[in-house]
């Protein structure tokens, strides 16, 4: 029996849920900008997940999860409070550079917005002004608002459908924060490759670094396989030991998105298969 | 006392391993040597000649008392040969299989200069599988002391490590940032060349001696080196973590769909058992023209696990002759026969892909060997409008691997210019009780190399802690009373003391 337990759960909307596990030596080692690679059963595959908080005191470390694929559906509806993952290792990665910086933007979009949490935290706790950027498709996938109200000094909610804050993508909000202050030091931005894309956009122009967080592909995350590899400027760069963050005005993003979908094809046949064998188990696939 | 063997008295031929035929074994993961039988051991034990010099010894870089391991054989006292491997050697089911025997210790055989050498590899394995099969041990006494001792990775080097340093007496725990332990042996190795079942037999073994495997821990991000020196309270730590970051070429192509590393390929499919999906969850997505760049024991493997999970086609393609290639000629005989497409003296330039980011297709040269370069070997010179294409759809780097960046991101340990952890002559890292050997400190070898430093590191680290150096000798726990008193060898056995090569690599 493994010892990664699921001692909380919350589910934010019918896609997205957090798990707290607990994992004390994890939770004392863990900072901003690391990633797990999780397995949830014995037959499972290994798959990155960001941390998006951890607390020392608890011993606890927390993820958000997406559930589009067949393990993260699988874990939606498997992981329960008292239920534990076959694995769980990390922190892995180099942790994010908490510089110097006095003014931030932090733009977290989608899934993107659990990370970007423990980075506006720790901007925050280094004396900086945090401005955060939260794009959501609509009202009711918002989540962690209050957190991230505790921690920024603005706090900028964007919303495809303009159900809440402002109607449009998260370079719209960082356009507003950029022509609002004119001293930004940094950009961070996680989420979606497109979107990040979109923001190392916005920000090329006015020179102000910008720093992404790369998800690709990988086995084992510890720079053996390979798969992650990511084209930074001229140079290749495994995003598990020599990231997972970039300078976004660097990162070959177009090649990103392209290796992202070397398996889906497989991908897209294991969710059908697994979903008709939970329609025959009578289980809730959705 | 028999008279003694010459090479005119022993069996001439080399007792044939009974194999899959290759048409068979290409549509499954069962080894293709199936190993010797009994009567296979007992004629091929009869052909060495025990002969006083033995250069087989020293040709093993862990000093297995080889004719004395064989002469047990030929007495039918397997347990016996058991025992005598296993004092040097906890793995012989392994390294019996995958060890280069045939530059080791059946390269410089006595009846090899006359004959075919000893089958000592077979021999091993024979006893090997045996034991595992009906449960042996060899579990020495220890006397325990007060030392904890840490080894990161649970590959071939510190698994050897981690033995000498439990029969040492230490309290070892082995950390391994896989799910399971075993490393290479687990996640390079496909299953017909050493199935997992018998590495995980051999761990166990190792779990007997008292050692503890901690899965799921990345040494260097979790904890780091100086953390395990010190709040951790281990009195040494051995590093041996193995090369693992793939080399690539640096050709246009590389990021295309269905271009990865030997290692990523091999990793999927064996620990991940991507072959089996979708009962497991791990994707494979295996191409139907298989293109390997490379020629070593790694891209025999990556090529025969693609023949295995459907590829109609496999090409080899590597820049030297078949002369240069590094992988074990028997290999190179067992992918001929499968029919693995060799390209000799071609190397690629250019992957070429389709509208979907995907590959279609290689463009290769072709070289000719100039004058030899630092490697000794030729160099290969390319031949002028030779270029022409390879279809493939997917493309396998087998062309090595450079050092793993993370402990020495995380740690204060002195690297040498590429990368891979400096150490003094005793395996000794710029860290006070740290120490490292394996393919992180001379780059990629092979198994038996890599369980070589790791014994030679135990035993500098057992210097360095004061304990005494126990060997290759030990002895069994004390049954009768009277051993207990005076402590008298319950086996008797004529123990070479073991002379550990000054480099392994």
């Amino acid at each position: 029996m493994s010892d990664f337990e699921i001692v909380a759960r919350s589910d934010f909307s019918d896609v997205t849920f957090s798990l707290e596990v607990r994992h004390p030596l994890m939770a004392r080692a863990a900072k901003p900008g690391q990633f797990v690679i999780v397995m949830e059963h014995e037959h499972g595959e290994r798959i990155p997940l960001t941390l998006a908080d951890f607390d020392r005191d608890k011993g606890t470390i927390t993820l958000v999860i997406q559930a589009v694929g067949k393990t993260t559906r699988e874990m939606q509806q498997n992981c329960r409070v008292g239920t534990r993952l076959h694995a769980l290792v990390g922190p892995m990665g180099i942790p994010s550079h908490i510089g110097a910086a006095k003014k931030v933007i932090c733009v977290g979009g989608g899934l993107g917005v659990a990370p970007i949490y423990p980075q506006a935290r720790a901007y925050k706790e280094s004396g900086a002004y945090v401005i955060g950027v939260l794009g959501f498709r609509n009202k009711g996938l918002i989540f962690w608002e209050d957190k991230f109200r505790a921690c920024c000094d603005e706090l900028i909610l964007c919303t495809d459908d303009g159900s809440a804050g402002i109607k449009g993508l998260v370079t719209e909000g960082i356009k507003q924060s950029i022509s609002a202050h004119a001293d930004i030091d940094e950009v961070v931005a996680i989420g979606p490759p497109i979107m990040m894309k979109g923001c190392a956009e916005a920000t090329r122009p006015f020179g102000i670094k910008t720093m992404v967080s790369l998800n690709p592909v990988m086995v084992d995350g510890t720079g053996m396989c390979g798969g992650c590899r990511v084209k930074i400027g001229e140079v290749v760069k495994f995003a598990c030991v020599d990231g997972p963050d970039f300078d976004g005005h660097l990162v070959d993003f177009d090649d990103l998105m392209a290796r992202l979908g070397r398996f889906r094809p497989t991908e897209k046949a294991a969710l059908e298969a697994w979903q008709e064998s939970c329609r025959l188990r009578g289980g809730a696939g959705h | 006392m028999a008279k003694r063997k010459t090479i005119r008295t022993i069996p001439q031929a080399r007792t044939p391993m009974p194999e899959q035929a290759p048409e068979i074994r290409i549509t499954n993961f069962e080894e293709v040597a199936c190993g010797y039988r009994l009567e296979d051991a007992l004629l091929e034990a009869e052909r060495c000649l025990d002969c006083p010099d033995q250069p087989c010894v020293r040709g093993c870089p862990v000093g297995i008392d080889i004719p004395g391991f064989i002469r047990k054989i030929a007495e039918k006292n397997f347990h016996g040969a058991y025992d005598v491997i296993t004092d040097t050697n906890l793995l012989p089911s392994v390294c019996g299989r995958v060890c280069p025997q045939e530059s080791q210790c059946e390269g410089v055989c006595t009846v090899g200069e006359r004959l075919e050498p000893v089958a000592i590899g077979r021999l091993e394995r024979f006893i090997g599988d045996r034991a595992i099969a009906e449960g042996w041990t060899n579990l020495p006494y220890i006397e325990r002391n007060r030392h904890k001792v840490g080894v990161v990775g649970s590959g071939p080097a510190g698994m050897a490590c981690a033995a000498d340093m439990a029969k040492a007496g230490c309290e070892v725990t082995v950390f391994e940032a896989f799910q399971e332990p075993g490393g290479v042996l687990k996640y390079g190795i496909p299953d017909f060349r050493l199935p997992n079942s018998v590495v995980d037999a051999e761990i166990e073994k190792l779990r007997q001696l008292g050692i503890r495997f901690e899965c799921n821990t990345l040494v260097g991000r979790l904890f780091t080196l100086e953390q395990m020196m010190g709040e951790m309270g281990f009195s040494a730590v051995f590093v041996g973590t193995g090369a693992g970051y793939p080399s690539f070429m640096g050709i246009p192509g590389e990021s295309l769909g269905g271009v990865l590393s030997a290692n990523e390929w091999l990793t999927r499919c064996n620990l991940m058992h991507g072959r089996d999906f979708p009962a497991y969850d791990t994707p494979l997505q295996p191409g139907k023209h298989v293109a390997v760049i490379g020629a070593g024991n790694t891209a025999m493997d990556a090529m025969r696990v693609a023949l295995r999970v459907g590829a109609e086609k496999v090409t080899c393609v590597y820049r030297r002759s078949a002369a240069e290639a590094p992988a074990r000629a028997e290999e190179i005989h067992h992918a001929q026969q499968e029919g693995i497409d060799f390209q000799w003296l071609t190397s690629p330039v250019e992957l070429i892909g389709d509208e979907q980011h995907r590959v279609r297709a290689m463009r290769c040269e072709r070289m000719e060997l100039g004058e030899p370069d630092a490697s000794g070997r030729r160099r290969p010179v390319p031949v002028a409008g030779s270029a022409f294409e390879i279809e493939c759809d997917m493309v396998v780097f087998a062309i090595g691997t450079n050092a793993n960046p993370i402990l020495g991101q995380t740690s204060g340990l002195k690297l040498d210019k590429r990368g891979y952890i400096w150490t003094d002559d005793t395996l000794a890292t710029s860290i006070a009780g740290v120490f490292a050997g394996g393919d992180i400190v001379t780059g990629a070898a092979t198994v038996i190399q890599a369980m070589g430093a790791g014994r030679r590191a135990a035993r500098a680290m057992k210097a360095y802690l004061g304990l005494r150096d126990t060997d290759a000798v030990y002895l069994a726990a004390p049954t009768d009373p009277a051993e207990r008193l005076f402590g008298i060898p319950r086996r008797e056995r004529g123990f070479a003391r073991v002379h550990l090569p000054e480099t392994a690599s």
